[in-house]
C-alpha cells in the first residue's frame, strides 16, 4: 500500500470512529431522544392542524397539510444537522473530551464529514419517521407523491447542509459562552428565508434575494413538487444545491480551521464557559 | 503476562531514533488576562504562562516537571500535545516541530490529564473504542486489545460495559492510561495523573507508569505537585516556577546544589516560598480566561 492509501484508510476508519461514537451516544441517550422525537411530532401537529382550520375545499386542504408537513419535517431534518454539527465542540466541550479529539491524529475533514454523514443518516430516519407518523395521523393523502426524487433530493442537500454546518461549528469555538446559541440563530435566520411554512414570493424581494443562497429553499421546493405533484428530480433544483455545496464545504472546513486556530491560540479550546 | 500494545499501528515508525524525544528552546506562552482586582471592565494584558522555557528529554527517559497550580505545567503540556499555539521558541517531538508538523505530533504523542474526560454515558470499552478509531485502529485491532489492556491496568471485566459516570475518580483515571497506551504513544504526557486518587490507586497508577516504560519503551514527561511522586518516578526533576523553569537535573543533583534533604526545601531554596498546593491551576492565572 503507498503511503496516500495508508493515510485514506487512516482517515477514514477515524471518520468511521466519529459516526461509532455518534451510535454509542444515540444509544445511550435514547430516552432523551424518544422524548424529543415525541416533540417534534406534536410540534408539527400544531403546524399541519393549521391547514384543517383555513376553511379550505377538501383538495386543496390536503394539498396545504402536506406542503406544511413537508415544511416542518426538512426543517426538522435541517434542524437535525445543525444540532449535531454545532455539537461537535459544545456537546465534547461539555463533557470534557475535547481535548483528547482534537488532539488526535484525525483531520478535521474527517471529524467534520463523520458527524455530518451520522446526522444525515440520523436526520433522515427521524425526518421519514416523524413524516408517515404526522401524515397518518392528520390523515394527509399523497397519492402521486415521488418519495424516491424527495429523498434524491435531500440526500443532495444534506451536503450543502452540512456544508453551513460547519461554518455553525466554529461558533461555540471562537465563544464558548455564546456560541452555541449563535448557532441556533444562523438556523432561524435559514428558517425565515427559505419558505419553510410559505412561499419564498410572500417576502420582500431583499430576503427572497437572501433566500437564493439558502439550500433549504431548494430543498423544500424541490421535495414539496415531488411529494404534492409527483414531480422528477429536476435540475433546476439540484445545480444550485450542488454550487452551494461546492462553495459551503471549503468555506466550511476553512472557517472552522481559523477557528480552531484561534481557539489554540488563545486558550479557549479548554474552556467552558 | 502480555506485553501493553505494540508501537506497530499508529505511525511510531516516525520517530527518529537519533534524536532526542523532547527539544524545547526558549518556549514562551502568553495568555490575554483581565486583571481580576480591576474589576470587569479592566483592559486585558498579556500574562506570561512560559517564559523562555529550554530543556531535553533523552527517549526512553523519564523527565518530572512539579511545579505549583498555576506554575505553567499544563500549558507546557499542551503546547506539546498541539493543543495551544506557541508565542515564542519552538519544541520538537522526535525531531518533529511541534508547531508545524501537528499530524506527525499527533501520532507519536498521547496525554492523560488530571480529568479523566469521558463520555459520561458511555462505557469504557465503548470510550476506548471509538478514540482508538481516531488513530487508525480498525474493529478488527481493538477487539482483543481494548480488553487486554483494560486487564491490563486492573479494570474489572465485568464492569467493561458499565456507564463511566457510574465508576469510581481511580477507575476512570485507570480507564484513561488505558486509552493513552491503546494508541502506542512513545511520548506519554502525564498531567497530575493521580491528583485526586485515593491512596490505593495512587500506588497502583503509580506502578503501572512503572511498568509503562519499562515494557513500552516509552519516554515520560510527568507534571505534578507531588513531589514524593516525582522523586519516586523520574530520572530527572525540574521545577516550573511561574512559567519559568528554575533546573532540571537528577534528585540528588538538586538535593546537593541546594544543600538541602528533601525537593520541597530544593524549592524553597529556590524561590523564597514554601511548596503549597494553591487554587485551580490555569484558572489561577487567568490561562483561560
Amino acid at each position: 500500500m503507498t503511503a496516500a492509501t495508508v493515510t485514506l484508510r487512516r482517515e477514514l476508519v477515524g471518520l468511521a470512529g466519529i459516526v461509532e461514537r455518534n451510535v454509542y451516544l444515540t444509544k445511550r441517550y435514547f430516552l432523551w431522544d424518544l422524548a424529543f422525537m415525541v416533540w417534534t411530532i406534536a410540534n408539527t401537529l400544531t403546524i399541519v392542524f393549521i391547514a384543517r382550520a383555513a376553511g379550505l375545499p377538501p383538495a386543496k386542504e390536503n394539498a396545504f397539510a402536506t406542503a406544511l408537513l413537508v415544511g416542518a419535517v426538512i426543517w426538522a431534518f435541517l434542524g437535525i444537522i445543525f444540532e449535531f454539527m454545532t455539537e461537535t465542540v459544545a456537546w465534547e466541550r461539555w463533557e470534557g473530551t475535547i481535548e483528547y479529539t482534537f488532539m488526535a491524529p484525525l483531520s478535521r475533514s474527517m471529524h467534520l464529514g463523520g458527524m455530518g454523514a451520522y446526522a444525515v443518516l440520523y436526520g433522515l430516519l427521524r425526518a421519514t419517521i416523524l413524516f408517515f407518523v404526522v401524515a397518518a395521523f392528520i390523515g394527509v393523502h399523497v397519492p402521486d407523491a415521488n418519495f424516491a426524487a424527495a429523498l434524491a433530493l435531500l440526500a443532495i442537500a444534506s451536503v450543502s447542509f452540512i456544508g453551513v454546518g460547519m461554518m455553525t461549528s466554529v461558533l461555540p469555538l471562537i465563544s464558548p459562552e455564546k456560541g452555541a446559541q449563535l448557532g441556533f440563530v444562523a438556523q432561524g435566520l435559514m428558517l425565515v428565508v427559505s419558505g419553510v411554512y410559505y412561499p419564498v414570493s410572500v417576502m420582500p424581494e431583499w430576503m427572497q434575494a437572501i433566500s437564493k443562497i439558502s439550500p433549504a429553499t431548494y430543498a423544500i421546493r424541490g421535495c414539496r413538487a415531488s411529494i404534492i405533484d409527483g414531480a422528477p428530480l429536476l435540475w433546476s433544483n439540484v445545480w444550485p444545491l450542488l454550487v452551494i455545496a461546492v462553495v459551503s464545504i471549503p468555506l466550511g472546513l476553512w472557517i472552522f480551521k481559523r477557528g480552531e486556530r484561534y481557539a489554540k491560540k488563545t486558550g479557549k479550546l479548554k474552556r467552558s464557559g | 503476562m502480555s506485553s501493553l500494545a505494540t508501537p506497530s499501528t499508529t505511525g511510531t515508525s516516525d520517530v527518529r531514533r537519533s534524536t532526542p524525544a523532547v527539544e524545547v528552546r526558549d518556549l514562551r506562552k502568553d495568555f490575554l488576562r483581565r486583571d481580576r482586582r480591576a474589576g470587569r471592565l479592566a483592559r486585558r494584558r498579556r500574562w506570561p504562562a512560559l517564559q523562555g522555557v529550554t530543556f531535553t528529554i533523552a527517549r526512553g527517559e523519564c523527565v518530572a516537571i512539579l511545579g505549583q497550580n498555576g506554575s505553567g505545567k499544563s500549558t507546557l503540556v499542551r503546547l506539546l500535545s498541539t493543543l495551544l499555539i506557541h508565542d515564542g521558541g519552538e519544541a520538537t517531538i522526535f525531531g518533529h516541530d511541534a508547531f508545524r508538523e501537528s499530524r506527525a505530533i499527533r501520532m507519536l504523542v498521547n496525554r492523560v490529564s488530571v480529568e479523566a474526560s469521558f463520555f459520561k454515558k458511555m462505557s469504557a470499552a465503548e470510550n476506548l473504542s471509538y478514540a482508538a478509531r481516531f488513530y487508525g485502529m480498525t474493529p478488527k485491532q481493538t477487539r482483543n486489545r481494548i480488553p487486554e489492556i483494560l486487564e491490563r491496568v486492573g479494570f474489572p471485566a465485568d464492569r467493561r460495559t458499565e456507564a463511566m459516570e457510574h465508576l469510581s475518580r481511580g477507575m476512570q483515571q485507570k480507564v484513561a492510561l488505558a486509552r493513552a497506551l491503546l494508541t502506542s504513544p512513545v511520548l506519554l504526557l502525564l498531567d497530575e495523573p493521580t491528583t485526586g486518587l485515593d491512596p490505593r490507586s495512587k500506588l497502583e497508577v503509580q506502578d503501572f507508569i512503572r511498568e509503562v516504560r519499562i515494557e513500552h519503551d516509552a519516554t515520560i514527561l510527568l507534571c505534578t505537585h507531588d513531589m514524593n511522586e516525582a522523586e519516586a518516578l523520574a530520572d530527572r526533576v525540574g521545577i516550573l516556577d511561574r512559567g519559568t523553569l528554575l533546573f532540571l537535573e537528577p534528585v540528588e543533583d538538586v538535593k546537593r546544589r541546594y544543600g538541602v534533604a528533601t525537593l520541597e526545601e530544593a524549592f524553597f531554596a529556590a524561590t523564597g516560598r514554601s511548596f503549597e498546593a494553591e487554587t485551580d491551576d490555569d484558572e489561577e492565572r487567568g490561562v483561560f480566561g
